[in-house]
């Protein structure tokens, strides 16, 4: 009579099975198959996916291509840290390491880019806010993804993965702005 | 006669009874499923990154 | 040789070694569970920003504690008491192997406090994932290995029992319903101790130097394998204990045999698949290795989880309207024994795990919603829903029902223990909604300062942000007021509650078996099959447990509708591909 007994029949597979079990289970699996082909449609339809573009590298290889970045479209400092503004649709680059988020970027309003994104020596956490967007980053692996801001503002990057003792000061900064 | 040898008999296990009162081969099943499809199955996805240039 | 005894108030036969071996893996327990505890109240009070108790190097500390106490040492040492109690006592079984089940115990004491000394000593605040290539120091990893080549031991000790209970017919037909159960958490916990095993033997060996290179990615792959699935094995243990404590209490069975078992079997394979969930972000992994995986094959493990809270409170239906309890859709949940711990915390575990567990978790796990709650707080906030009440206060509700039975003493301060399901659960739920709103307006997990003080550049959180982080703050306080109780009930009884058994003495409660003349049955009579129902109901063309799918459909509607919502919050950010 009770869970922890053993079952009351001895072929208990051949028990029918009432028609409330029967009809929950039929909507439960209509909802699950729902929800499992809703990520399929988004690839196809939804406007917010990961490319799953990625590279092994290393922090020299990728510091020297941000490095380039910097030299080359670098419009100004702030707060110590190069300013750059790369042409619209190229490849830009931002490195996380113990404790920034480098450099800082200005982007063009509804332009796309392709952001490099790799760390230097933990992991780290792209945390793009207000937006919400969060992505891992990990050291030896270089993230591409192409994002298209669609709204004016300042964001900041917040590092939202756990990455020693000056962790909560790891922020860096994107513009995007009208040009 | 048949009738009497089915009274005797105890009525065969169906098949997937039989594989819920097996507890090692659940296990295996249990282990070899994630080890497929979440680790090995992952470890090539990381494997097969390709090098930047 | 006499090695029985039998509880004279619940009839459950104990083993004498599986007995102590139960009390002193409970104890362990509920020791691991007090560290955990404190440590919350120093990460609670310190993520509210206006007290923001902790420094900094403290506070990793603390949440690094908390952690691994909590997700770790707190319900493993739990679940092998549960394994043994279902293997042994469910079954009438003598324990295979006691020698090996203390060596075990031994290995598993040992890795647990050397794991809490390292993080004591400061220099391995490494949070409990201790992602390479960030180090922690090599009696960290050690720690944790012999602690998990501990619980792997537990994990044979159970699998031989049920072997000797069956050569030995010591029950009838197949093994309960929560001995499957119990077995399918231990399958689970085969797998993810050998991917601790995997993972963190050459971390430890990178740690002392005999190896110089960890792949970062690697390791998020193969820890998470640990991390991820140590977790659904509370979701087998507390689905288990759900059907024990409704058993005990209602005399409930199954509503099927055939669909809570494969159920369960839905677990067994695809459960562990979830692992996903941690790396729906991470580069380089493919979306279709994403997608299956984070859906646990397309959705069947949810499937069988929608399944278990459907059948679980439609078992307890039935049974309370088999007495009688048939007016309206509700009547047998409202004449339920509410003041009761071991019911109310069975049932608001069941419900809390369902409606925010369980429908969170699945939200955060779609592939491309993950991208605006990955390390969040929103993600504590789930697992706070599915392990710190689904489990934790299911585990608590079993300790209740326990204390009298396995420890033989009467429950100190009952009118504690009667609230403390109410306090637990209502300071955790209102701790774990708004940080989910907080994760929402992404305010992150394991960060000291949501201020960013010392940094360079700046950038300010909305006001309703700092609000719900101190709304969270005030149900964490009193989610820890309910452990508080929690731990005086449980040690008090042990050191003072009512002794039911004249020779249940303080060594007693803490491990050394009664007299022995207590144990005075040498071979126990066969577990009886359940007793056949006088009316068959089975297969009926009527609903059973009419209020039971109300609550289903009620969920199922949260579920469509917070689903969704989360789709279209996507949609509102920047366009990514």
């Amino acid at each position: 009579m009770t869970s922890f007994l053993p079952p009351s029949e001895r072929i208990w597979w051949k028990v029918p099975i009432g028609r409330q079990e029967l009809v929950w289970i039929g909507i439960a699996l209509v909802w699950c198959l729902i929800m499992f082909f809703m990520m399929p449609y988004w690839h196809l339809y939804g406007k917010q996916n990961l490319s799953n573009e990625a590279y092994q590298t290393t922090p020299a290889s990728f510091q020297a291509k941000v490095d380039g970045m910097v030299e080359q479209y670098k419009v100004g400092e702030e707060a110590g840290m190069p300013v750059v503004r790369p042409p619209a649709g190229s490849d830009i680059y931002m490195l996380g390491r113990l404790w920034q988020w480098y450099p800082i970027l200005e982007l063009e309003k509804d332009k796309s880019y392709r952001l490099h994104l790799s760390s230097m020596d933990w992991n780290h956490g792209f945390s793009l806010q207000p937006v919400n967007i969060n992505l891992q980053i990990i050291p030896g692996y270089e993230m591409v993804l192409t994002v298209t801001p669609d709204q004016i503002g300042d964001y900041a990057v917040v590092c939202n993965e756990y990455c020693g003792i000056g962790h909560h000061t790891m922020l860096g900064k994107i513009y995007v702005k009208e040009i | 006669m048949p009738q009497e040898e089915n009274l005797q008999e105890p009525e065969r296990i169906p098949f997937f009874q039989r594989l819920l009162e097996n507890p090692f081969l659940l296990l295996f099943l249990g282990v070899v499923v994630p080890t497929v499809f979440y680790i090995l199955w992952g470890i090539m996805e990381i494997a097969t990154i390709p090098v930047a240039q | 040789m006499a090695r029985f005894r039998v509880c004279p108030d619940s009839g459950f036969y104990f083993d004498k070694s599986a007995e102590s071996l139960m009390k002193v893996n409970a104890v362990a327990a509920a020791v691991s569970l007090l560290i955990a505890g404190i440590m919350a109240l120093g990460v609670i009070l310190t993520r509210w920003q206006e007290v923001h108790l902790l420094p900094a190097d403290l506070f990793y500390q603390a949440l690094t504690l908390h952690g691994i106490n909590a997700l770790i040492f707190w319900i493993i040492f739990f679940e092998i008491a549960i394994m043994y109690f279902a293997a042994s006592t469910l079954l009438r079984c003598r324990l295979a192997a006691p020698k090996w089940a203390w060596t075990g115990f031994v290995l598993m004491i040992i890795g647990a406090v050397m794991n809490n000394v390292a993080v004591f000593q400061g220099r391995s605040s490494v949070m409990m994932t201790s992602y390479a290539p960030m180090q922690a120091e090599p009696h960290f990893y050690l720690g944790l290995i012999l602690f998990a080549v501990g619980a792997l031991i537990g994990c044979f000790v159970f699998l031989g029992t049920l072997v000797i209970a069956k050569d030995e017919k010591t029950y009838e037909g197949s093994i309960p319903l929560v001995t499957f159960g119990a077995l399918t958490a231990c399958i689970i916990a085969v797998f993810t101790i050998a991917c601790g095993a995997i993972i963190l033997i050459p971390t430890f060996l990178w740690s002392i130097g005999y190896i110089n290179h960890i792949d970062a990615a690697m390791y998020r792959l193969v820890w998470w394998g640990l991390g991820h699935s140590s977790q659904q094995i509370n979701v087998a243990a507390h689905v288990s204990v759900w059907y024990l404590i409704a058993g005990v209490l209602f005399g409930a069975r199954p509503m099927s045999e055939k669909v809570s078992r494969s159920a369960f079997l839905l677990y067994i394979l695809f459960l562990q698949l979830a692992s996903a969930h941690h790396i729906l972000v991470d580069p380089g992994i493919s979306s279709e290795w994403k997608v299956f995986n984070t859906s646990y094959a397309m959705y069947l493990a949810v499937l069988a989880s929608m399944i278990h809270g459907l059948t679980v409170p439609g078992s307890v239906e039935v049974a309370q309207r088999a007495k009688g309890l048939t007016k309206g859709m509700f009547e047998w949940l409202r004449k339920a024994p509410w003041d009761n711990p071991v019911f109310s915390g069975f049932f608001l575990s069941l419900i809390i795990f369902g409606f925010i567990g369980g429908i969170t978790g699945v939200v955060m796990g779609t592939e491309q919603i993950n991208l605006i709650i990955h390390n969040t707080i929103y993600v504590p906030a789930h697992f706070h829903a599915t392990v710190a009440v689904g489990t934790t206060l299911a585990f608590m509700a079993l300790t209740y029902l326990l204390i009298p039975v396995l420890f033989r003493r009467a429950l100190f301060l009952p009118w504690v223990a009667k609230m403390q399901p109410y306090v637990f659960s209502a300071g955790m739920t209102l701790m774990i909604l708004f940080m989910l709103g907080a994760g929402t307006l992404g305010v992150s997990r394991r960060h000291w300062d949501m201020d960013f003080t010392g940094a360079l550049l700046s950038f300010e959180y909305p006001g309703t942000a700092y609000v719900m982080m101190a709304v969270a703050g005030i149900g964490g306080v009193l989610g820890v007021l309910g452990g508080v109780m929690y731990l005086v009930v449980t040690v008090g009884s042990l050191v003072f509650g009512k002794k039911l058994d004249e020779s249940a003495g303080f060594l007693q409660s803490f491990g050394l078996p009664l007299p022995a003349a207590t144990y005075n049955i040498s071979r126990a009579d066969p577990v009886p099959m359940a007793p056949r129902l006088a009316v068959e109901e089975h297969g009926s063309a009527g609903f059973e447990a009419p209020g039971t799918f109300v609550l289903a459909m009620a969920l199922l509607v949260c579920f469509v509708v917070y689903y969704f919502i989360n789709w279209g919050y996507l949609a509102s950010v920047w366009p990514l591909s």
